[in-house]
């Protein structure tokens, strides 16, 4: 379906690393099992491959065709666009990495990669404090719940507009700062507005699913390790943290991809063709709005790349494969709280 | 004649609906064509409902304009899609439906600068014109059946709906810059006349701020945020120093005296004359700094004029402005050209309706009902002489005399890469990022590629 | 009961600071809806002048908000619906089953996160005109839904693994079907995660604008995304700030109180049943 050769999570680790380790310990586990297992797997998967198949797998084999195609430019001699689409093998490509391109390339790859990094961080620990913050509390816990989905629940439209009028020279921020930054013009504050908004935007994200982990955790390890002494630092290292850790790599993995990707908020906060601003996904956007359809899906298929070595990354640094060792590593955690409480 | 079905079918059904058109020309198509060639005015045939691709309706007057019609034409009905607020949504929305070849936009509401992207894509129908060689004398609208008259229209308006010679859109809206400026100051200052020449406007600021109550006031703001208002600006500075982005030949002409000029006298007032936040201020910002009474002049849009003269509290200048023609370094300065133009997409059945239509929307009747409605600039010559309305809008003189000497934008098929790169050089000179000279021969080497032919 | 005391202190500060920072900037959009059009750019902490102006020109007659709010109902419901029961019987077998390829499956499904969403448009618009699908519901919720897919797929993937696996089996050892196992024992015990999946899922598909723009043409089925952004001033040039605040107000709150109202219910609807 997709061109990547290597998507992260085959690469990181060998299927079989899969293979839940409960299931083999327990006896049902047997060979004629394999078969009817598998048979079950391919209908319970089928619907989301159907579906990602139409939405997603089709308009990426119908961009990357087109990634090797050029439409007409030049102008008859009438002043008609000569029509029709020539081949262009991986001119489209090379043409990203020449002249003034280039330099636009590197730019929006830089500032692309600077706002991932800096929002992903920032994004992760507000959200984590956020999640432990509301995890502790009993009465109320609903309604801040709610209260922190406000910045997501917004429309990226309309948040983008609220900052944009927040960012303005005679806006609020400025008022607050008693400042006089021109954060909307383009230049380096412009980059902080946006890492501001995206990261108030998101936060709740991470906030959110790392709750929800939070609140799975069975209540009787931290009562056990509540028995044992265990301070709240210590709790949140050893059994916290690990616990979570499946449903917070997944969210911060999410959001990498989204941030890589982002578009929306700098077009509506600071505007198009800013420098300062400019993601790869607005580069395959530019393109696109000026017809050279062929070069933005160029475009959108280096970004693609880039992304898929950035999850692979991730997935490697942080340990093997996410959802297959997922299991192991907690159930290790919970042992090794166990085993603390009873010493 | 058939209709083309509305999602286009299948390839199969595309085909037969192909041939279908094509029979259909070739048994009654052609009757008045006579010499208009290419672009395919014969396609102008088929009546039946068609819908009307526009920007919201702002006051309901459209609204109101389109019941009327309908209310008429019970087998022509028109319906009306509305597209986002944003420009760049509104012709991406466009180039969408043109790309699927879909027949679901008949009549598309284009704004002025779109024309020849629009035209040498194929994406538009040539327009049938009449014969323009009569000028002033006697035919009726009446007179050539089925053809468009745009005698009675402004000739710099006109200009924004041809590509090549040949007439694609119908001017159905303008627009212009104005020099706005502080009439009360002025006069305390001891000036009559608003300023023709860029230095009797300093000369003026200089006498202003010297006054208690234009101490804190800036001088002028021309937007110079990097957004098509960059473009404008610059534009407008580089004509009226006798020069143009894209000379006459359709080449980059940014390598002349007069460029130059003009791109130093936006780099002079940003760094001297203007507020320090100039460079963030968009449209409504630069408004907003009028209203607030600490701007002496300004160059923007009609729109101001009514809302600047609110007197909710929402302007502290309500009565206390006044506009004049934009000024220039050593004379009157020249305007850029705004507006609308109506135009058929080539992929619209019932074409000879959405003509019908444009022809409506466009004529003096409907133009007055809508300049009443909305203040939107007409295209109509006669309505800015027209006593009423004038008493209405006392701007109109000024802004006529605005759009009869205005300039286009530069005319470009790839507009969007050429306003692109304008907005990104004359922004870094603007700034202090590049020296001037190198800007523009940064951007003159950037044009050439661009409007190659 | 000295440190309990602290700890409420803490807590509450900690509740204060958490919605002073999702809230701030929300307030300040709400109030800037309160203000008078014309007393739009003012900064002052609370309205001089309240007016309900921008709110009722959100609704005025022809902006058709009203409907736009159904038709965003709809298909944030839909999608939301159909990506719940699609996404946790994948999930499903991706957590608990052992099958050959799961991490190929894994690895292809997050990969079609990997793609700008711009430029899946064009091929998808030929696509759904092709097929008559231009002014329809399914073309808003279908994308959507995969869109959303990866995302609920993974997480459910995750939620679902923290579980411990004895439960399960034990159920199952009790007689329990696979199926009666996963509905009465791993749903309940997911059930925060679920819900929290539903949530954000529903609030991508409320909030998606590109793909709902592009597919429909008729006012009658326009989200109120799309409606927003049709919202103008007078002019075309004036910015209408105010009434689009008052229009983000409109379109958020309903969302968090329908999260306050349900979220409780839900949860315990889902719990019923459950081992715990």
């Amino acid at each position: 379906m997709t061109t990547a050769p290597g998507h992260p999570a085959s690469a990181a680790g060998s299927p079989a690393a899969g293979a839940p380790p409960g299931q083999s310990a327990n006896g049902r586990g047997r060979k004629g099992d394999v078969q009817g297992t598998r048979r079950l797997a391919a209908l319970l998967l089928s619907p989301t491959l159907l579906v990602l198949a139409l939405v997603i797998g089709y308009p990426v084999l119908a961009g990357f065709r087109e990634s090797l195609y050029a439409r007409g430019e030049g102008l008859d001699d009438q002043g008609f666009v000569v029509e029709g689409d020539r081949f262009a093998g991986l001119g489209n490509y090379t043409a990203i990495f020449q002249g003034d391109r280039a330099a636009a390339f590197w730019n929006a790859f830089g500032n692309t990669t600077f706002f991932t990094v800096t929002t992903v961080v920032l994004e992760t620990v507000i959200g984590v404090a956020m999640a432990l913050i509301m995890h502790q509390m009993f009465r109320g816990r609903a309604l801040v719940r709610a209260s922190i989905l406000v910045p997501w629940a917004i429309p990226t439209a309309i948040s983008g507009l609220l900052w944009r009028w927040i960012f303005q020279a005679d806006g609020a921020a400025n008022a607050v700062l008693r400042e006089q930054i021109l954060w909307t013009a383009d230049g380096f504050p412009a980059k902080m507005a946006i890492v501001v908004a995206e990261v108030w935007k998101t936060s709740p994200f991470i906030g959110l699913l790392v709750l929800a982990g939070l609140q799975m955790i069975p209540r009787e390890v931290y009562e056990a390790a509540r028995v044992d002494g265990a301070g709240p630092v210590q709790q949140f290292w050893r059994i916290t943290l690990p616990l979570v850790k499946p449903a917070l790599l997944v969210a911060v993995l999410f959001r990498m991809l989204d941030a890589l990707r982002m578009f929306d908020l700098p077009a509506v906060l600071i505007g198009v063709n800013q420098k300062s601003v400019e993601t790869l996904t607005m580069l395959a956007w530019f393109e696109a709005s000026n017809l050279r359809y062929g070069s933005a899906a160029a475009y959108a298929t280096v970004l693609f790349l880039y992304i898929a070595v950035i999850a692979y990354l991730f997935v490697k640094l942080l340990g093997a494969d996410i959802i297959g060792e997922a299991r192991r590593q907690d159930r290790g955690a919970r042992k090794g709280a166990r085993k603390k409480v009873t010493a | 004649m058939r209709r083309i079905p509305p999602n286009g079918g299948t390839p199969l059904a595309g085909i037969v609906a192909c041939a279908a058109l094509a029979l259909s020309l070739t048994a009654c198509g052609g009757d008045d064509d006579g010499g208009s060639q290419g672009g395919g005015t014969a396609g102008l045939e088929g009546r039946g409902p068609i819908t009307f691709v526009t920007g919201k309706d702002r006051s309901g007057n459209l609204q109101k304009q389109v019941d009327a019609w309908n209310s008429d034409h019970p087998q022509e009905q028109v319906r009306v899609i509305e597209l986002p607020d944003e420009p760049n949504d509104q012709r991406q929305q466009m180039i969408q439906n043109a790309t699927t070849k879909s027949d679901a936009y008949s009549v598309l509401n284009l704004d002025v600068v779109w024309t020849a992207e629009f035209a040498a894509n194929r994406w538009l129908v040539e327009l049938p014109m009449a014969s323009l060689s009569g000028g002033s004398g006697g035919s009726s609208p009446q007179a050539e059946k089925g053809k468009i008259d745009l005698s009675a229209m402004l000739p710099a308006t006109v200009k924004t709906g041809q590509y090549r010679g040949r007439l694609y859109a119908v001017p159905s809206t303008s627009d212009a810059g104005m020099l706005y400026y502080r009439e009360d100051l002025l006069e305390k200052a001891g000036i009559a006349e608003p300023p023709k020449t860029y230095q009797e406007m300093w000369d003026a600021c200089d006498k202003v701020q010297k006054l208690p109550e234009g101490e804190d006031a800036d001088c002028y703001f021309t937007e110079v945020n990097k957004t098509e208002s960059m473009t404008i600006s610059a534009v407008e500075a580089i004509t009226a120093a006798g020069g143009s982005i894209i000379g006459p030949d359709g080449k980059p002409a940014l390598n002349t005296p007069q460029a130059r000029q003009g791109l130093e006298f936006l780099v002079d007032a940003k760094k001297t004359r203007m507020p320090k936040e100039a460079v963030t201020l968009d449209t409504e910002g630069g408004r907003r700094y009028f209203q607030s009474g600490k701007l002496v002049f300004q160059r923007q849009w009609p729109y101001q004029y009514a809302l600047a003269n609110e007197d909710d509290g929402s302007s502290e200048v309500a009565g206390k402005f006044a506009v004049a023609p934009l000024p220039g370094p050593d004379g009157p300065g020249v305007a850029n050209l705004g507006g609308h133009n109506l135009a058929i997409s080539a992929f619209a059945a019932n074409k000879a309706t959405s003509l019908d239509f444009i022809n409506y929307l466009t004529g003096a009747d409907a133009q007055r009902a809508n300049l009443l409605a909305t203040s939107q600039a007409p295209t109509i010559a006669a309505l800015y002489d027209d006593p009423e309305m004038v008493k209405k809008f006392p701007y109109l003189p000024v802004l006529k005399k605005a759009i009869e000497t205005a300039e286009p934008r530069p005319v470009a098929v790839k507009y969007g890469d050429v306003t692109a790169a304008i907005q990104g050089e004359m922004y870094d000179a603007v700034t202090g990022k590049k020296p001037a000279e190198q800007a523009l021969n940064d951007l003159q080497a950037k044009l050439g590629p661009l409007t190659a032919q | 009961m000295s440190g309990s005391l602290a700890r409420r202190t803490l807590s509450s500060l900690g509740f204060a600071l958490v919605a002073l920072y999702s809230l701030a900037p929300f307030y300040w959009m709400t109030v800037s809806a309160f203000r008078r059009p014309q007393d739009q750019f003012d900064n002052t902490i609370i309205p001089v002048r309240w007016s309900w102006e921008n709110f009722s020109a959100v609704f005025s007659g022809d902006n058709g908000f009203g409907r736009a709010l159904l038709n965003s109902l709809v298909v944030a419901g839909g999608t939301t619906v159909l990506t719940l029961l699609i996404g946790t019987v994948t999930a499903y077998a991706l957590a608990r089953l052992d099958f050959r390829f799961k991490n190929a499956v894994l690895g292809l499904i997050i990969a079609t996160t990997m793609f700008p969403g711009i430029s899946q448009l064009v091929p998808l618009l030929k696509l759904f005109t092709d097929i008559g699908w231009i002014n329809t519901y399914q073309a808003m919720v279908v994308p959507s839904l995969g869109f959303a897919l990866p995302l609920s797929v993974w997480l459910l993937t995750a939620f679902f693994r923290q579980l411990p696996f004895e439960l399960e089996q034990a159920a199952m050892v009790d007689g329990c079907t696979r199926g009666q196992a996963f509905r009465k024992i791993i749903i309940p015990l997911a059930a925060p995660g679920v819900f929290t999946t539903a949530i954000l899922t529903f609030i991508a598909a409320w909030n998606e604008f590109l793909i709902a723009l592009s597919m429909v043409n008729k006012k009658e089925m326009q989200t109120a995304t799309v409606a927003i952004s049709k919202f103008t001033g007078v002019s075309g040039f004036d910015q209408p700030f105010g009434t689009q605040m008052a229009a983000g107000v409109i379109v958020t709150v309903p969302l968090i109180v329908v999260v306050l109202v349900f979220q409780r219910r839900i949860v315990a609807g889902l719990t019923a049943g459950g081992v715990k």
